[in-house]
């Protein structure tokens, strides 16, 4: 195999025709080995994207390889070095979590004694042997999430499609999946994972692309988009927007990132926390206004989108979801 | 992670195709077998059907040297096996809607066994219904005139025509965006065909304007034929037109539902 195990070229994909571009020019690299994050809101074209690397749909335009075969001319042998795990992608519910597997294993044409032994250590493995016989219905989030895992796993393929494997999933279910992925690249799998979650991205993947509306804003290394976009969001909120919007231009220096104000509150990113709330709280108190609030928090997915778009994950476009006044202050700083 | 060693393949394609429609055939009987409910639904419509029509407007319907009984239950047969191919659409329907369908297309496997194991499944399932709905018509007082071997060969033809039939409700299962809407769609294309037809009445009971369509359309000639091979006085011609409309559904509609499995997203 080469060094990458999946190259995608100036994928476009179209629906409804031609009306929505879900995916508008994208290329990636995929090293072999390693967990490669696409991040993005809903609707990015994060899923579309794996969609295509899957088989599962035909790009319009522009070309990818995966295990060095091409999706759409060499379908099969793609599918052959593919597992495929993820919120489109499940497990039938009326089949027992082994007799799900089993199922999977066949349909990739394994040896049936083969089959069956794989399926009992895969739900050994993933902690789900005592519930191997129960129908699948009957299973938690975290176990049903586990189980999509384990289905992509029987033909113990090189390459694995993650689409959000944890979202909807409680803290302590996505640590053992996040475990689980881990284990699997240490053993030499290539993990192609989609999220909406910058701590999930920053906890697997070596490389990033960031996707928004079927366009790459952004790529590089968690680090590298970190140092970006800085490493702390500071959290001022006051009593009255009157306030909020005097404290905002006395601040905007202090970090290269906009200051942004939402009704009462502001939010900064800022790259040095402490000393930035310091000179904050020093500026905010030498003009006499009052803080109700203050908070530094890990930057989210939003704020990424914030300093990278200027615009938020979920809203659908930059221009109407923007009072005037935040627009321009928002270009001034892009 | 694994331990044990892939066995390499040695089968040819076609035995893996073979093989990927029976896993596909015995997963969709396992999951139906799962859902008891789903089964006592298949075989209470028929049952009401039969003691609705036997018992209720049996009396009304006279058919000149037939006992009602023994016309009408070669009539609830066939339309029972068709309404057991629309199963087809809704098993599809959910398959898809759930996320199978989008796991079973990264796979390997032969892309036409996902469509052919679900109706050779249906296929069983309404043999299944059709040895039940047997029973309880020898219960109400059915007694076919015709040999064991002609009855076999009503059974056959009526399968024959529910399975190609499946192919089309396959299309549409494939095409609705869910396991109603599904449901919905078949109801209309249907039930005027079970009913403007000679299931339960004596064509010559219906308006004359409804006649030549209610004597021509398959699902009628399908019921000529299934009723004259249970009596013994088969109606060679309805069943070769049964079985022409056979193999003209399979032949338009199995590429269709293939087609829009390919497409479908």
């Amino acid at each position: 195999m080469s060094d990458y195990a999946v190259e995608a070229s100036n994928i476009v994909r179209t629906f409804s025709g031609g009306d929505v571009r879900a995916l508008d020019g994208v290329s990636l690299q995929v090293p072999t080995g390693q967990v490669f994050g696409l991040l993005g809101p809903n609707g990015s074209g994060k899923t579309t994207m794996v969609r295509i690397l899957a088989t599962i749909l035909s790009p319009t335009s522009g070309s990818a390889t995966v295990a060095g075969f091409d999706v759409v001319k060499q379908p099969n042998q793609v599918r052959r070095h593919i597992g495929l795990a993820g919120q489109n992608a499940t497990v039938d519910e009326n089949l027992t979590g082994f007799e799900n597997l089993r199922m999977i294993g066949l349909l990739n044409h394994l040896n049936k004694a083969y089959v069956v032994a794989k399926s009992r250590q895969l739900l050994d493995d993933f902690g789900l042997a005592d519930a191997a016989n129960r129908i699948t219905k009957t299973y938690s989030g975290g176990m049903r999430r586990r189980l999509d895992l384990a289905a992509a796993l029987v033909a113990d393929p090189p390459i694995l499609f993650l689409d959000e494997p944890t979202t909807g999933l409680d803290p302590q279910s996505r640590q053992d999946l996040w475990g689980i992925i881990e284990r699997l690249v240490e053993g030499g799998t290539t993990v192609l994972l989609t999220t909406q979650y910058l701590d999930e991205a920053d906890r697997l993947a070596k490389q990033l692309v960031v996707l928004d509306h079927g366009k790459i804003i952004a790529e590089g290394t968690s680090a590298q988009l970190k140092a970006q976009m800085g490493t702390t969001v500071l959290v001022l909120s006051f009593a009255t927007t009157d306030d909020a919007a005097r404290v905002q231009p006395l601040i905007a220096d202090l970090s290269d990132k906009p200051a942004n104000v939402e009704g009462t509150i502001i939010e900064m990113t800022v790259d040095n926390g402490p000393a930035v709330t310091a000179d904050a709280l020093r500026r905010i108190d030498a003009a006499d206004i009052a803080l109700s609030g203050l908070a530094l928090r890990e930057p989210s997915l939003d704020d990424v989108f914030l300093n990278l778009t200027g615009h938020k994950a979920e809203e659908p476009t930059v221009e109407d979801a923007m009072p005037s006044g935040r627009r321009q202050k928002r270009k001034a700083h892009a | 992670m694994s331990t044990l060693p892939a066995s390499a393949s040695t089968h040819s394609s076609l035995r893996w195709a073979v093989s990927d429609v029976l896993t596909i055939a015995r997963r969709n009987l396992m999951s139906l077998l799962r859902i008891p409910v789903a089964i006592v639904f298949m075989i209470i419509q028929p049952i009401m059907f039969v003691i609705l029509f036997r018992y209720v407007f049996g009396g009304v319907i006279a058919i000149p040297g037939f006992s009602y009984v023994n016309y009408l239950i070669p009539g609830i047969l066939v339309q029972t096996t068709i309404f057991g191919s629309v199963g087809t659409a809704i098993g599809l329907a959910e398959d898809l809607q759930k996320g199978l369908i989008e796991r079973f297309r990264a796979l390997p496997m032969a892309r036409l066994a996902v469509l052919a194991g679900r109706t050779i499944s249906d296929l069983f399932r309404n043999v299944i219904v059709l040895v039940i709905i047997t029973g309880v018509g020898f219960l109400v007082g059915f007694r076919p005139g015709g040999t064991v071997v002609s009855y076999l060969q009503a059974c056959l033809v009526m399968l024959i025509f529910a399975y190609c039939l499946s192919w089309g409700f396959a299309f549409i299962g494939l095409a609705a965006p869910n396991s109603e809407a599904a449901q919905a769609i078949t109801f209309p294309i249907i039930f005027p065909l079970t009913f403007a037809s000679a299931i339960f009445v004596p064509l010559a009971k219906l308006p004359s304007w409804l006649q030549p369509f209610a004597h021509d359309q398959p699902i009628s000639q399908t019921a000529i034929a299934v009723r004259g091979l249970m009596d013994g006085t088969p109606h060679g011609q309805s069943t070769w037109i049964s079985l022409a409309w056979a193999v003209g559904a399979i032949l338009v509609l199995a590429p269709l539902a293939v087609n829009r499995y390919r497409k479908v997203a």
